[in-house]
């Protein structure tokens, strides 16, 4: 049974203890402990089910590599599912549950998969079943397989998350990724040339696995060198250190994700739970340390089965033995350092079966020093099935597994040899090679990722690099750090020797299949990736069906793909793939490896943007006064415009309807400050705008408007608006709302890359002017009234400000300018005031226009306006395939002028077609509101068997004052069909019968815009 | 993540601080000009596996347009120039010439 | 070939599986085939599986530069709709579609189509709008869609935020009969059916050169040796410029990165395939448990199948806005592909400027739910010399001024 030990325990405060749950039952663990070291403090042994099989797993890692113990942690707007119980730190109030079985952890109706159909269940099964009957995957094989489906529950669907996230930029020159003892070298020596170093260490406490493996450093215990070292970097200005902080992932130009996790231990804590760092290193050590392999032998799932070293990390760093009888099995020397642990702590080592046929070395002779019983050559057959560990099988490596020995034992510590953690120098593109001899892909440093620069900018450190032992690894981490910091531009300087006290080992061998020659019983309980349910025999059957490349067979048998990202399984995976088809490790290759290094939560992704500060979010000057008054806003780009001010009682349609009527018998107000303003002066100004414009702009006299059309260079109609003659050498170009920015940034483009000798500055006024539309037969008497009021100001009489002309003046006191232009046909003056004068302005025309049945109207009612007076909408009449031909806008396309951007474009066959479909207006026979969107059909169908259609809804609505549905839209042929009646069909069955008439709908000669 | 100098600003700036505008040193065909040249001149770009000329506009900051020389492979950027330019300047063909030997693009070569 | 069965999985399963053959064989290249399909995704193999299937040309060789699926095949998010605005690209995407629903039978390959219903979500007024004018034109091409109001988005998507401070969930277009399928096991099965008309795969063979005598295709070389070939169909995605030039023409194409990534798995909480282009963000659930999730792409050229970190980062922003209880997720993978984009977004399947070479490239972000279609297409075009389905996607519609824009739909002018 696993159980607390009475002393040891480095990281843990045994005056602290700690309550916490697991399934409901409250459990007791101390401070500093994991959720797992915790869990098997209390003998929980099993703690998750697998994902195919509903095998019993317990937990087999200390760290981020753990596949199996994946908890549900937390509750309501706290609960997140999968959380390695490994990298949990352990808090008061803890809650966590075992996830992946039905109906409980101890007892789940899912293990029948492993107990009696496992054998139907090999890799790719569901691509060769459930094929009949078709319907049947549909709607019962795979509810059943979705069922079955997924780890963790899913968060509640209504879930709010109760916590907040934040992101970080930093910027250094040289990263270090790891804090422990290469880590900390490496930072010590970069940092010693003045480099501003910034060091992240992902686990809550620095130093890594030295105080467990044991040995000197400069003639210190490593933990107090670790200790001395903390301390110096410290105190070092230049030097960063934070722990709880994951390097995630490393991108191009030396961009990397930081990971910090800064209330998972103290949920009540308070700020914000994660924190994004951005990350710019000129040069980043990756010191990432190394990860141990499983064996491949059979039942090396049993919970009880687990990797030495991490076996050995819970007895020191927490102070917990996972067994008392306790099985070794290795391929090499470090996992006797294990059995030197079990030992002083006070467990039994029953036996190390140690699979290379001349043993181990030093460390071997100690452990048989101390009487323990080592065998070499031996190997375990099997690892006897059930919840926990009970029985072991011995025999020859060198067999197929007869002839064993059976030994009562309740753990298994085992040991496959050890992989250098290189995903984050394969990130980017740092290439690896195949070392034989350990058995594993170390980074190759003459292929590094290279950065802007060309030049390699990641450099790993310690065991990350390859190499094992404690010398080894500081002088490669103390060599990684002067190497970054002198390519981070600082000086060179010689390495000193450091030294070390640590044991000579003797050389791992590598071992595949335990025993070598295993029978496929046995290799089909010998798992390879443990939450996948991936077996060796899994991976033979891939490759004997074709399925050769790694990538294949990986996706063939998901083997690598669980959450754990095939940390453990991928090179012993490699391995039986490469013996499958005869060849070699290096030949089969490696799967790539992909951000994040461990899986991070999406909140910290989405960092503070969430809820009103999603987006930016951009108001007008009168926005709270819209607010005030009933405006049901809509999103337009990052604007809010109001689409109708409702009033009590009234429906958003009832108060469209109002505003409709109300400017065109009184008097309407529109917040027109979203529509951009661009302001465009220079010598070559008049000349650019020919250009930018189908029409020409610079014989505009001043003082005048002129509507202008825009292409883009494609020949489609892109954006409309009013231009005004300011004076010799600028012009004011509206644009639409949503074009302010990209008009702008159109206009700049050609005047930068094309004609970057012409004389021309182009300024965005939008946000410094608010503008209003004064609307309606009362528009000017309001103006006057104003103007009366303040004792003069601005002659706004037909014959002073004509329509199509501007000027600028005061009204009502404020300094303005007027347009008289009209999107509405109504007598209208557009305003433009400061800014910071908008909401003062349209209080005054508010109040003033009392007497003469004011209303604001909102977007509805403008478009509807237009609509009645036929005038078109970019992003309604167009749609980014329209061209001013088609909308019948021949009269503003140039002939005088040579050029204009969409000139060329316009002359392409397709453009010129005469069956293109041109804009009319479209009326419903019965008076009905034709739908939006809607097609006019014409006679059978295409060569692909679609109905043909001749024409299409642009904009449709129902005229307030015309009491009918009006609409316009492109039909072929259109303006020569006046009076035709054409069908529109809907969607629900229904058939729209329209007759195409002018677009025009009201006041066609156009009398009350020019009063 | 690309990280690219801009030349007015004299500074290295984040890729979130730039808007890519695609292939640099675009010679424009209007009216009077062949389908061809105005087919080519919309539509057929160069498309590298290697060294590429293309725009970017230092949009949220100076708003200025330049042009980057950056490898398409290897994401290494050879040197940055102000878009007004009608070829690259002679030190960004040297430092291309000295990696990528015997280069071409479009009518420009090492 | 052996029929694959619940049948014949049981009587493998008593022998330990021992039994099963190779799903496609891997030969040595042959003097000469009658046709040469460059690139074994599933664009390429569909297109050699309809040439044996629909005309009977089974002397066809698909030469794969690294490994059969490989590329964007096994890169994307597997979501299959055909609610597309433009008559050409409803057609094939509903002849896509249409194929997704009986390609499991046809190939006795379980592709685990899953028609679990797509839903386009619209956040702004003009999105209304725009799908709404989908709806009518689907319903005349043939493609049954609907639009839904907010009650019925949040009965199919109980996970969705409708009331968002910033975007509320105003309605969408639903198409039931779209969803997802198991993106290698399309490739897979068609390479297995490819095999077993005696197609030749040939992996690892990458081409370096194209061969042409007198404006005609003559063969190929490569890096396992030169071969011959009467036609030459040229589908390789990302990398269709460089095979181009080595025919000696060019393509209106650039590649760029085009990202995804994975939650961790869950169990399931999201049936249906969810759209939201307001924020750019799309999102469904894997029959794993994954979330799948995609994102935009970059806009700038680029071969390394590493993509920016913003595009992620606005991914997810949108998703924990859209669907709050993912913020409580975690990114468990991301990735890139590189995808070759055209001047108006649609794909070409062509003819070329050599006689005897076609084109299948230039889907975007947009390919996989195509491949049966496109294959079909493609087949019939190099088959025959014309395909209704594939003629308003020929190269030459650049040159007219005739575009398939299908970005209509969800514009960004008011």
């Amino acid at each position: 049974m696993s159980t607390r030990l009475a002393k040891q325990g480095r990281l843990i405060d045994r005056s602290k203890q700690v309550e916490f749950t697991f399934n409901g039952t409250t459990l007791k663990g101390y401070e500093g402990d994991t959720l797992a070291s915790a869990l098997l403090a209390n003998d929980q042994m099993l703690v998750g089910r697998s994902f195919k099989y509903h095998r019993p797993r317990g937990i087999v890692a200390s760290g981020a590599e753990e596949p199996n113990a994946l908890v549900g942690l937390g509750s309501n707007r706290r609960y997140e599912p999968n959380q390695r119980a490994t990298t949990t730190e352990l808090f008061a109030g803890l809650e966590a549950k075992s996830q992946n079985h039905w109906p409980s952890l101890e007892f789940d109706v899912g293990e029948i998969n492993s107990k009696l159909f496992a054998r139907f269940l090999p890799a790719g099964f569901y691509y060769k079943m459930f094929i009949h009957p078709k319907p049947f995957w549909k709607h019962v094989y795979e509810p059943f397989i979705r069922k079955s489906a997924g780890l963790g529950a899913a968060p509640d669907k209504e879930l709010v998350d109760a916590d907040t996230y934040e992101h970080f930029y930093f910027f250094t020159d040289v990263l270090v990724i790891g804090g422990g003892v290469a880590g900390l070298q490496a930072a010590k020596t970069a940092a010693a040339t003045g480099a501003k170093v910034l060091v992240l260490e992902e686990k809550s406490f620095w130093g890594g696995r030295a105080p467990v493996d044991g040995g000197e450093i400069e003639g210190l215990a490593a933990e107090d060198w670790i200790a001395k070292t903390l301390e110096e970097l410290g105190a070092m200005d230049n030097v960063t250190l934070r722990d709880r902080c994951m390097g995630a992932g490393v991108y191009d130009h030396g961009y990397v994700l930081g990971y910090e996790r800064l209330t998972d231990h103290a949920p009540e804590a308070g700020g914000p739970r994660h924190r994004l760092w951005r990350i710019r290193a000129t040069q980043v050590v990756t010191a990432t340390g190394a990860i141990e392999r499983p064996l491949s032998f059979a039942g090396n799932d049993v919970p009880g089965v687990m990797l030495a070293a991490s076996m050995r990390d819970y007895i020191v760093n927490w102070g917990v033995m996972p067994g008392q009888k306790v099985v070794i099995a290795t391929n090499n020397d470090d996992a006797y350092r294990t059995a030197l642990a079990v030992h002083a702590a006070g467990g039994e080592v029953v036996r190390v079966v140690d699979a290379r046929e001349n043993g181990g070395g030093k460390l071997a002779d100690e452990v048989r020093a101390l009487g323990i019983r080592v065998e070499n050559g031996r190997a375990i057959a099997k690892v006897k099935d059930g919840k926990r560990v009970t029985k072991v099988a011995l025999c020859a490596q060198n067999g197929e597994g007869g002839a064993r020995e059976e030994i009562e034992a309740d753990a298994v510590a085992m040991s496959g040899g050890w992989s250098p953690v290189v995903h984050l120098w394969s990130h980017c593109g740092g290439k690896l090679n195949w070392d034989a001899a350990n058995a594993h892909f170390a980074p190759d440093p003459d292929r590094a990722p290279t950065s802007h620069d060309g030049k390699p900018f990641v450099v790993t450190a310690g065991s990350a690099s390859g190499p094992l032992g404690l010398g080894a690894v500081m002088a490669d981490a103390a060599a990684a750090g002067a190497k970054a910091a002198e390519a981070a531009g600082r000086p060179a300087q010689a390495v000193a020797e450091i030294a070390t006290n640590d044991v000579a080992e003797a050389q791992m061998e590598a071992v595949w299949f335990m025993p070598a020659k295993a029978d496929i019983q046995l290799r089909m309980k010998s798992w390879l990736d443990y939450q996948n349910d991936v077996k060796v025999s899994d991976v033979q059957l891939a490759a004997r069906e074709g399925y050769e490349s790694v990538e294949h067979t990986k996706r063939y048998t998901t083997l690598g793909m669980a959450t754990d990202q095939g940390k453990l399984s991928n090179i012993n995976g490699l391995a039986v793939l490469a013996d499958s088809l005869n060849s070699e490790i290096p030949q089969v290759g490696t799967t790539t490896f992909r951000p994040p290094y461990h899986p991070i939560s999406m909140g910290a992704i989405g960092g503070e943007a969430r809820g009103e500060v999603f987006q930016p979010l951009r108001r007008t000057p009168m926005h709270d006064w819209h607010e005030a008054n009933g405006a049901d806003f809509e999103p337009v780009g990052h604007w809010r415009r109001p689409y109708a001010f409702v009033r009590g009682g009234e429906s958003v349609h009832d108060a469209v309807n109002r505003e409709v009527r109300n400017t065109r018998e009184n008097l309407g107000l529109l917040d027109a400050s979203t529509l951009g303003k661009l302001v465009v002066k220079g010598p070559d100004a008049g000349k650019f705008l020919d250009m930018m414009y189908t029409n020409m702009m610079s014989n505009l006299k001043i003082g005048k408007c002129r509507y202008g059309l825009m292409c883009s260079e494609n020949g489609f109609l892109m954006d409309d608006g009013v231009v005004a003659r300011i004076d010799e050498d600028t012009w004011l170009c509206h644009t639409t709302t949503g074009g302010a920015e990209r008009i702008h940034g159109h206009m700049e483009e050609w005047l930068q890359t094309e004609w970057y000798d012409w004389k021309v500055y182009v300024t965005n006024v939008t946000e410094q002017l608010a503008q209003v539309a004064v609307v309606g037969p009362n528009a000017r008497k309001v103006l006057e009234k104003l103007n009366a009021q303040a004792g003069g100001g601005m002659d706004v009489s037909k014959e002073a400000l004509p329509f199509m002309e501007w000027r600028d003046g005061e009204i009502g006191g404020f300094k303005a300018r007027a347009y008289r232009i009209s999107f509405s046909g109504e007598l209208s003056y557009e305003i433009a005031v400061s800014a910071s004068e908008g909401q003062a302005f349209w209080n005054a025309l508010y109040e003033a226009g009392k007497e003469f049945g004011v209303m604001p109207y909102g977007t509805e009612a403008l478009h509807i306006l237009r609509a009645e007076k036929g005038f078109i909408m970019i992003g309604d009449e167009t749609d980014g395939t329209v061209i001013p031909q088609d909308l019948n806008l021949q009269w503003a396309l140039s002939k005088k002028k040579e050029d204009f951007l969409g000139k060329r474009a316009h002359t392409r066959s397709h453009m010129a077609d005469p069956d293109r479909w041109k804009l009319v207006g479209l009326e419903t026979v019965d008076g009905s509101v034709l739908p939006d969107g809607a097609y006019a059909v014409g006679n059978g169908v295409n060569a692909n068997g679609q109905k043909n259609t001749i024409g299409r809804v642009t904009s449709t609505y129902y005229s307030a004052n015309l009491g009918r549905g009006i609409a316009m839209g492109l039909v072929k042929h259109g303006p020569k069909r006046m009076g035709e009646i054409i069908e529109f069909p809907g969607t629900d069955g229904t058939i729209y019968k329209a007759k195409i008439v002018d677009p025009v709908f009201y006041d066609k000669e156009g009398e009350k815009q020019n009063v | 993540m690309l990280m690219l100098h801009c030349p007015f600003c004299d500074e290295y700036v984040e890729e979130t601080e730039l808007q890519a505008g695609g292939e640099a040193h675009l010679k424009r065909f209007g009216p009077g000009s062949s389908d061809d040249e105005f087919h080519d001149y919309l539509f057929t770009r160069e498309n590298p596996k290697g060294v590429h000329f293309e725009l970017w506009r230092h949009i949220n900051g100076c708003g200025k347009w330049f042009i980057a020389a950056r490898c398409t492979v290897t994401l290494e950027v050879f040197g940055t120039y102000p878009a007004n330019c009608t070829e690259p300047p002679q030190w960004i063909k040297d430092k291309i010439s000295e990696k990528r030997p015997g280069w071409t693009w479009r009518e420009f070569a090492g | 070939m052996k029929r694959y069965s619940a049948f014949a999985v049981a009587r493998e399963a008593l022998r330990y599986h021992m039994g099963w053959e190779r799903a496609w064989t891997s030969p040595a290249p042959k003097r000469h085939y009658d046709v040469i399909i460059v690139g074994a995704g599933g664009h390429g193999l569909a297109t050699a599986y309809y040439l044996g299937k629909n005309y009977g040309i089974t002397n066809v060789a698909i030469l794969e530069k690294g490994w059969l699926g490989g590329g964007n095949t096994g890169r994307n998010t597997t979501i299959i709709r055909s609610n597309y605005l433009q008559d050409p690209s409803a057609a094939i995407y509903e002849k896509a579609r249409s194929l997704y629903e009986d390609m499991s039978q046809d190939l006795n390959y379980n592709v685990m189509f899953s028609p679990r219903g797509v839903i386009m979500l619209a956040q702004t007024e003009h999105e209304v709008r725009g799908y709404k004018r989908t709806a009518h034109a689907n319903a005349l091409q043939g493609v049954p869609t609907e639009w839904i109001d907010p009650k019925r988005v949040k009965e199919l998507v109980p996970i969705i935020n409708l009331e968002g401070p910033r975007y509320p969930v105003l309605g969408g277009l639903w198409q039931e009969r779209g969803g997802t399928a198991r993106h290698d096991a399309v490739a897979w099965g068609y390479a297995r059916a490819c095999s077993a008309m005696g197609m030749d795969i040939i992996q690892q063979c990458e081409v370096t050169g194209v061969r042409s005598e007198n404006g005609r295709v003559v063969g190929v070389n490569t890096t396992k040796g030169s071969i011959d070939c009467d036609k030459l169909g040229m589908v390789v995605a990302g990398n269709c410029s460089h095979l181009s030039d080595m025919a000696g023409f060019r393509l209106p194409v650039e590649s760029v990165a085009l990202q995804a990534l994975v939650s961790e798995p869950i169990k399931p909480c999201m049936d249906v395939v969810v759209m939201a282009n307001t924020v750019h963000g799309y999102m469904s659930q894997s029959d794993k448990g994954e979330m799948v999730i995609g994102g935009g792409t970059d806009a700038f050229n680029n071969y390394t199948q590493r993509g920016s970190f913003h595009h992620i980062e606005e991914t997810v922003r949108a998703l924990n806005e859209t669907f709050p209880m993912v913020s409580r997720l975690k990114m468990l993978r991301q990735w890139g592909g590189i995808v070759d984009v055209t001047g108006d977004r649609s794909p070409l399947i062509s003819k070329t400027p050599v006689n005897n070479i076609f084109v299948n490239a230039g889907w975007g972000t947009g390919g996989f739910k195509a491949i049966p279609g496109s294959g079909w297409a493609m087949a019939e075009l190099m088959a025959t010399g014309h395909s209704p389905l594939a003629e308003e996607f020929s190269m030459n519609r650049f040159k007219e001024g005739k575009f398939i824009d299908e970005s209509v739909a969800a514009g960004v002018a008011h």
